[in-house]
């Protein structure tokens, strides 16, 4: 049932659109840190979404990020990969610097394409393209220059998201004949296609059922071993399963961050302890 | 739509919808040949948007700058107020009225017809029929539309005059009212598809609520979904008025080709597009009162029209954005 | 309370007197249309054989036929449909996916709002004043594919925009988050799955255009042409040529349109039987887009 996938040391020859080789990425030894978020503050217009976030995330590790409706997990997650750029009226203040390279994600002079690149996204609603599922995964590797085998690649990633022999024998079928949570873990074969430095995930469970939801679950721990992933989640029962380090939100503030054991058996803000025990939601 | 509630909020919810493809990336090295691919196509796409204000333009343009020749040999008052119509004569004279006045009889009979049987149409495909039903009449409803008017013409002068003949002794040949009845029948698609997907947007709880008092389909029907719909069922009636105002082969073939002023419908008479059609198939030379009289008409055609699209745009607007 | 058992009845009356209604004033619609086609079929089918659609116009009835007006109205569509695809697609994408909401984008979608509705016969006058006489295109098929071109240029716009509105926006951002040009997210993205939608739409203009009568006639269209455009290729070299752009030309309304206008009942029948093959050409036309919106939504649900 587990596949180790087989990788090198993280080296597989992404080149970039325009020629300059993005930093092929080195999987890094557990505990360092892989994205720095540095005083990040976030407006929609005059609204200000995010208050001053100091977060260090871990890589190789599953950082769960928890928190009422509206307090701001989401809006965190988009910035990684820009795509609040899409929105009129939106403005980033701070820094979130991807390490080893040192480049600052929410710079202007940085490039949203690039980034996006290089940071992939699971989204809440499995958003399989109304392609086959090889075209899903292949979308990625083609048009970002790949020069590889595209089979191996679509091979290796649907074996990442342990899809590989639900679907071997059909890979050029409608991908929108899968069941939902065979459709999410397309999604997550997909983004693990180009070799992703952050793997950022929104409720990717939370339109699915519980058996679904298991295997999501499962993949996620898996995944961990070679790559960074940020998982936002409205169940903390998840968050407590999945995660190694989880972050605490509300209304645009970081409220505490600790180990996962620490926040949830002994928080040490009186909020975290209120949130944790349902004293509100 | 949860992932995209969370993320609109008051300033992305007043721009509207979904993502404009909106960023603009900065050049980094080595990327400049995609960048500047993605410009040039976006330059392009601009352009052929912008084909459409080019449009109006040139309608514009040629209609003010041909009139205002004309007016400069024809006072307006005289355009507005006299009541002959006789720019080919040697003695010409140039009151709209009597176009103005068969186009407007024209199509208060189009109306007269397409208004309450589309209204009706569309609330019985709407409230009572069977989605079965529906699914095969709303589509051959719509064949009626996309008849050449020019065949319309053809069937209003061979088959409708000669009906109504039978029906009104003394009726002649050519006439406003066959005209005005096929016309109001190809309109009847404009008014009955538009109110009818008004009528379908309407959610079903305010339905449940009449139905739960003990009303019964038609009362739900009337006094509940139909007011409740109300903007996008006026926005159809809007566009099935310029529609009908526009109309030019149907009346140019069954309604005459001689200007009257006259507001009963059993007489011939020519409307506004009848009258340039007229003069276009003759030998106006290029430059003349006569030639210049077709702009001026069809200026008062294209200010008529543009009320009614504009208005009609409005209310479509309003009723979207209201479910 | 036996009150209740009157007012049931009466509106159970009601809503069968409706439903009855109801009926009447749908079959009005295709009771109408059915009468015409069996009209057009009485009256011309008997005209239609193979001298018909190859002989020119004539004063004689019976000796005249269409073959100037289809082939007038076949190199019309031609121009039409290579102006007014391209332009129309590249505008409603731009105006769906790339514009910002701004007064200017505003006033572009009123524009066309408007335009949709501008009678067909205004379209002949800009084209006569701008085309014809400022430009010196002259009354050619090149002037006619340009009006018709302008005319449906609208309804092209809407509905390519029609059909990307239906793409959901979690496919945009999928195709965003993996890397992505705006570019790139169209091309192989939101065109092929939309293509189906605007096809339809494309169909449903060109019948249309087909149909039109009243802007040619303005610009000029002749009624009686006794020969055709010169062919647009040829054996010798160049073997393409351009000539049939600048030509006069007619078109299959126009030739019903002087047919029916015409006193003698023989020219009725012609009148018929061109009209027979407006008919048959468009309402096959309408099918073909039925049907292709049909298979669409079949295969693709979102």
């Amino acid at each position: 049932m587990r596949t180790e996938l087989e990788k090198g040391s993280g080296t597989t020859g992404v080149t970039g659109k325009g020629g300059a080789a993005a930093p092929a990425h080195a999987a890094a030894p557990a505990g360092e840190v892989k994205a720095d978020v540095r005083g990040l503050s976030f407006f929609y217009g005059r609204h200000q979404a995010l208050k001053g976030i100091d977060l260090a995330f871990e890589a190789n590790r599953v950082t769960a990020i928890i928190g009422p409706s509206g307090c701001g997990k989401s809006t965190l997650l988009r910035c990684f990969n820009r795509i609040h750029d899409l929105y009129p009226d939106t403005r980033y203040e701070g820094r979130i610097l991807l390490q080893p390279s040192g480049v600052d994600i929410v710079a202007p002079e940085t490039d949203p394409v690039e980034m996006r690149m290089r940071i992939g996204m699971v989204f809440q609603k499995p958003n399989a393209f109304p392609k086959s599922i090889y075209e899903n995964v292949a979308f990625g590797p083609r048009i970002n220059g790949f020069p590889g085998s595209l089979n191996d690649i679509v091979e290796q990633s649907l074996r990442a998201a342990a899809l590989w022999d639900e679907v071997k024998d059909r890979l050029h079928e409608g991908a929108l004949g899968l069941s939902g949570g065979q459709q999410q873990r397309l999604c997550i074969a997909r983004a693990l296609a180009v070799d992703p430095e952050v793997l950022l995930m929104d409720e990717p469970a939370s339109a699915l059922d519980p058996i679904a939801t298991q295997k999501i679950e499962e993949l996620v721990y898996e995944l961990k071993e070679n790559y960074t992933i940020v998982i936002v989640t409205h169940n903390m029962q998840q968050a407590a399963r999945v995660s190694d380090r989880t972050a605490f939100f509300m209304l645009g503030k970081l409220v505490e961050v600790d180990e996962t054991r620490t926040i949830f058996m002994n928080p040490k803000e009186k909020l975290t302890e209120d949130y944790i025990t349902g004293r509100f939601g | 739509m949860k992932d995209l509630e969370r993320i609109s909020s008051p300033a992305s919810l007043a721009a509207g919808g979904h993502p404009r493809l909106d960023a603009a990336p900065p050049l980094t090295s080595g990327n400049r040949w995609v960048y500047l691919k993605e410009r040039l196509v976006e330059s392009l796409m601009m352009l052929a948007a912008f084909s459409s204000v080019l449009t109006t333009l040139g309608i514009v343009g040629i209609l003010v700058y041909e009139s205002s020749t004309f007016f400069a040999h024809v006072s307006v008052r005289e355009f507005l107020t006299d009541t002959l119509w006789t720019p080919l004569f040697s003695n010409p004279r140039f009151g709209i009225l009597p176009l103005v006045a068969g186009t407007l009889v024209t199509t208060t009979v189009a109306l007269a017809v397409a208004l309450p049987v589309g209204t009706v149409v569309a609330i019985y495909l709407s409230e009572f029929a069977h989605p079965k039903v529906r699914e095969v009449v709303k589509p051959a409803l719509e064949l009626l539309s996309a008849v050449p008017t020019v065949v319309y013409g053809y069937f209003a002068l061979q088959f409708m005059s000669p009906l109504l003949q039978k029906l009104i002794p003394g009726l002649p040949t050519f006439n406003m009212l066959s005209a005005g009845v096929v016309m109001g029948i190809m309109i009847i698609p404009y008014v009955s598809s538009l109110s009818e997907d008004a009528m379908r947007a309407v959610p079903m709880s305010l339905r449940e609520g009449a139905y739960a008092l003990g009303a019964n389909k038609i009362i739900t029907a009337v006094r509940v979904v139909y007011p409740a719909a109300l903007s996008g069922i006026v926005a159809s009636y809007v566009l099935a008025i310029s529609r009908a105002i526009g109309e030019t082969m149907i009346v140019a073939i069954a309604a005459g080709m001689q200007p009257n002023l006259t507001l009963d419908p059993r007489e011939p008479a020519e409307t506004i597009t009848a009258f340039i059609v007229q003069v276009s198939l003759g030998d106006l030379p290029h430059g003349s009162v006569g030639y210049q009289s077709i702009f001026a008409a069809g200026l008062v055609l294209f200010l008529m029209t543009l009320v009614f699209n504009i208005g009609g745009y409005i209310l479509r607007k309003r009723f979207r954005e209201a479910y | 309370m036996g009150d209740f058992s009157g007012i049931i009845a009466k509106r159970r009356r009601q809503d069968f007197i409706f439903n009855v209604v109801g009926v009447v004033c749908t079959l009005v619609g295709i009771v109408t249309l059915g009468a015409l086609l069996v009209d057009l079929l009485m009256d011309g089918l008997g005209r239609l054989d193979r001298a018909f659609l190859t002989s020119f116009p004539s004063r004689f009835a019976a000796r005249a036929g269409i073959y100037s007006s289809w082939v007038g109205t076949l190199l019309i569509m031609l121009v039409t449909a290579c102006t007014a695809v391209p332009l129309g697609v590249a505008a409603g994408v731009y105006l769906e996916e790339y514009a910002r909401k701004n007064w200017l984008t505003s006033l572009i979608e009123i524009n066309i709002a408007n335009l949709a509705g501008v009678p067909s016969i205004i379209y002949g006058l800009m084209a006569l004043g701008l085309l014809v006489y400022q430009f010196r295109l002259g009354q050619s098929i090149l002037t006619g594919g340009l009006t018709l071109a302008f005319l449906i240029l609208p309804i092209v716009i809407v509905a390519t925009r029609e059909a990307l509105r239906t793409i959901p926006q979690g496919i945009r951002e999928a195709a965003l988050a993996l890397g992505s040009t705006k570019w790139q997210v169209v091309r192989h993205h939101l065109l092929p799955y939309s293509i189906g939608g605007t096809l339809t739409g494309i169909i449903i203009a060109l019948s249309r255009a087909i149909g039109e009568t009243a802007p040619l006639i303005t610009i000029g269209a002749l009624t009686f042409i006794a020969f055709l455009p010169p062919p647009p290729l040829q054996a010798q070299p160049p073997f393409v040529s351009a000539g049939w752009l600048w030509s006069p030309f007619s078109v299959l309304p126009i030739q019903m349109f002087n047919w029916v206008s015409r006193p003698d009942p023989e020219f009725v029948v012609n009148a018929a039987g061109a009209g027979l093959i407006l008919i048959i050409v468009t309402l096959s036309l309408n099918a073909v887009a039925i049907f292709i919106r049909y298979r669409v939504r079949k295969r693709i649900k979102w």
